[in-house]
C-alpha cells in the first residue's frame, strides 16, 4: 500500500484554495491553530474539536524502565503525555471508506 | 478549549479577517486531516504530531454479558503520536 503523507504544506494549500488567503497567510494560520492547541495542552487543558476529536493530557507516574540494550534499570521520571481520542464521526468516516476498500483488496 | 473558543481566539488575533472565514479555515484544517485519514494516508505536522490509521484485524470476540461469541470485523483506528516539540512543551510547565 503506497500511502502518501499530508503535511502543513497541504493544509495551507487547502486554505489557500478554499478561503483565498495568500499562501503565506494560510501557512501562518495553520501554525496559529496548532500553536493554540499546544498552548492549551501545556497548561493542562483539554482541547475538544467537535466531529474531529479531543486532545487531553495524562499524567504518568514515575516507573522503573530498562535500557533494552544493556538491561540496566533506569528510572522513568513522572511526565505528561498528550492523548488523542477520535470522535465517533471521525472513526465512522475512516471505517466507512476503508472498509469499502476491503472488497477490492481481497480481490487482488 | 473547544472549536468555537479556538475560533474566537483566532478572530482576536486576526481582526482583518471575517469570523466566517476563520470558521472556514478551522473546518478546512480538520476536514483535510480527516479526509487524509479516511484515505488511509498519514498526516505529519512537524513539531505538533502525526496522525495515522492503524488496522485492527477481524477477531472472534465475546459478548461479556451473555458469553456468546461474536465475530468482530476488521477495524481502522485513528492514532495520534505527539511530536517532539509538543512533548517538550507539555512537560516544561509542571504544576
Amino acid at each position: 500500500m503506497a500511502r502518501s503523507t499530508v503535511t502543513r504544506a497541504q493544509l495551507s494549500e487547502a486554505i489557500y484554495q478554499e478561503v483565498g488567503l495568500s499562501r503565506e497567510e494560510s501557512a501562518n494560520l495553520v501554525a496559529s491553530v496548532l500553536d493554540h492547541i499546544s498552548d492549551r495542552l501545556s497548561d493542562g487543558e483539554a482541547v475538544k474539536i467537535s466531529s474531529f476529536g479531543s486532545f487531553s493530557i495524562r499524567e504518568k507516574a514515575q516507573r522503573v524502565g530498562r535500557n533494552p540494550k544493556t538491561g540496566e534499570e533506569v528510572p522513568i521520571l513522572p511526565r505528561r503525555v498528550v492523548v488523542f481520542r477520535a470522535s465517533h464521526v471521525l472513526k465512522d468516516r475512516i471505517n466507512q471508506v476503508l472498509s469499502s476498500r476491503l472488497g477490492e483488496r481481497t480481490g487482488t | 478549549m473547544t472549536k468555537s473558543e479556538l475560533i474566537l481566539r483566532l478572530a482576536e488575533q486576526n481582526p482583518h479577517l471575517y469570523q466566517r472565514d476563520i470558521e472556514r479555515i478551522v473546518s478546512t484544517i480538520f476536514d483535510e486531516i480527516s479526509g487524509a485519514l479516511a484515505r488511509g494516508d498519514r498526516v505529519e505536522l512537524r513539531g505538533f504530531g502525526a496522525f495515522s490509521v492503524k488496522e485492527r484485524a477481524a477477531r472472534q470476540g465475546r459478548n461479556p454479558r451473555t458469553g456468546e461469541s461474536v465475530s468482530v470485523p476488521e477495524k481502522h483506528i485513528p492514532f495520534f503520536k505527539s511530536g517532539k516539540q509538543l512533548r517538550e512543551r507539555v512537560n516544561r510547565r509542571q504544576p
